[in-house]
């Protein structure tokens, strides 16, 4: 089941949730999205769903399912 | 046991800050308390010039764009016409403090029964990066190239303490977003505010620490561990004033 769902279109690519993610499993991808930036992946396996990254997003991206 | 947690529909909408901006995560956590508070189709921001404006942008609720540092006074009005009503001023420290000073004190000393919410991220953020009334001894701006000198233009003002100490506000508090702790110490004090404005108590004031990477030259990172390393020790973080126990 997905622990979390990302609008990646969003993202700035500021990188505060990488930063801040106890489990370091937000990288970020190689092609950019509609606003020109290159925003983050998550790699789903080794997430817990902490909600750091919700947290720190100032734009809105994550959103964490219970 | 995971929580789930989703951004509040009314500010659910692309924003036009710059990358690792303070005011987006600010602007969610008073949506999240606005939510939890059941106000969030109750209520009306007095949004202020610079960046603060980019909120009106983002925002599905009313609101207004207030000249230029006078969001306190177009508060006032608000909340002396609608008392029911959640009133919200968010400006910028450049706007409140130093175009609209006499605007801000002017509401706190008269105890107007709003909340105030001021994101200090030391300069005018939107118009280049000038130096406003915050900016840090030495910090270097597009106005203040040399770094700014106290001698010649004071020192960066303190406002919240100012309003604890001499004005007889319902609750006062500083907060910052440099990393999940302090942003979820700075809801409860959101929380803290609004609910002072909610029963009635009278004016609530709550200062955001927050980075402006774009006008600091900075990663989005390096610049929150700046506001760890400089502003925190001039700026202290907790509660000033804290609501009277009914």
């Amino acid at each position: 089941m997905a622990k979390i769902m990302t609008k990646t279109d969003r993202c700035k690519g500021c990188g505060l949730c990488a930063a801040h993610c106890p489990k370091k499993c937000i990288t970020f991808t190689d092609t950019m999205n509609s606003a020109g930036y290159y925003p983050i992946k998550v790699e789903e396996s080794k997430c817990i769903a902490c909600g750091s990254c919700y947290t720190m997003c100032p734009d809105g991206v994550y959103e964490i399912l219970a | 046991m995971a929580k789930s947690a989703k951004v509040p529909t009314i500010i659910d909408k692309p924003m036009g800050f710059c990358p690792g901006c303070g005011h987006g995560i600010a602007i969610r956590l008073i949506a999240e308390c606005l939510e939890t508070l059941g106000y969030d189709s109750n209520v009306i921001f007095g949004i202020g010039v610079g960046c603060s404006s980019l909120l009106g942008g983002g925002l599905q609720t009313d609101r207004l764009h207030c000249p230029h540092g006078r969001a306190s006074a177009v508060c006032t009005a608000f909340k002396r016409v609608m008392p029911e009503t959640m009133v919200i001023a968010y400006q910028g420290d450049g706007d409140a403090y130093s175009i609209g000073l006499s605007q801000t004190t002017n509401a706190m000393y008269r105890n107007e029964k709003f909340t105030l919410f001021v994101i200090n991220n030391t300069l005018y953020g939107m118009t280049g990066g000038q130096m406003s009334s915050t900016t840090m001894p030495g910090q270097k701006t597009s106005t203040s190239p040399l770094g700014r000198d106290c001698g010649a233009t004071g020192l960066p003002m303190r406002f919240p303490e100012m309003v604890a100490s001499q004005f007889n506000a319902a609750y006062v508090a500083r907060g910052t977003v440099i990393n999940p702790a302090h942003i979820n110490k700075l809801k409860g004090y959101i929380i803290n505010a609004l609910e002072a404005q909610k029963y009635n108590e009278g004016y609530s004031i709550v200062e955001i620490l927050a980075p402006c990477p774009t006008n600091w030259g900075m990663t989005p990172v390096n610049a929150m561990a700046h506001i760890q390393e400089t502003l925190i020790p001039y700026y202290p973080l907790g509660e000033f004033k804290t609501r009277e126990k009914k």
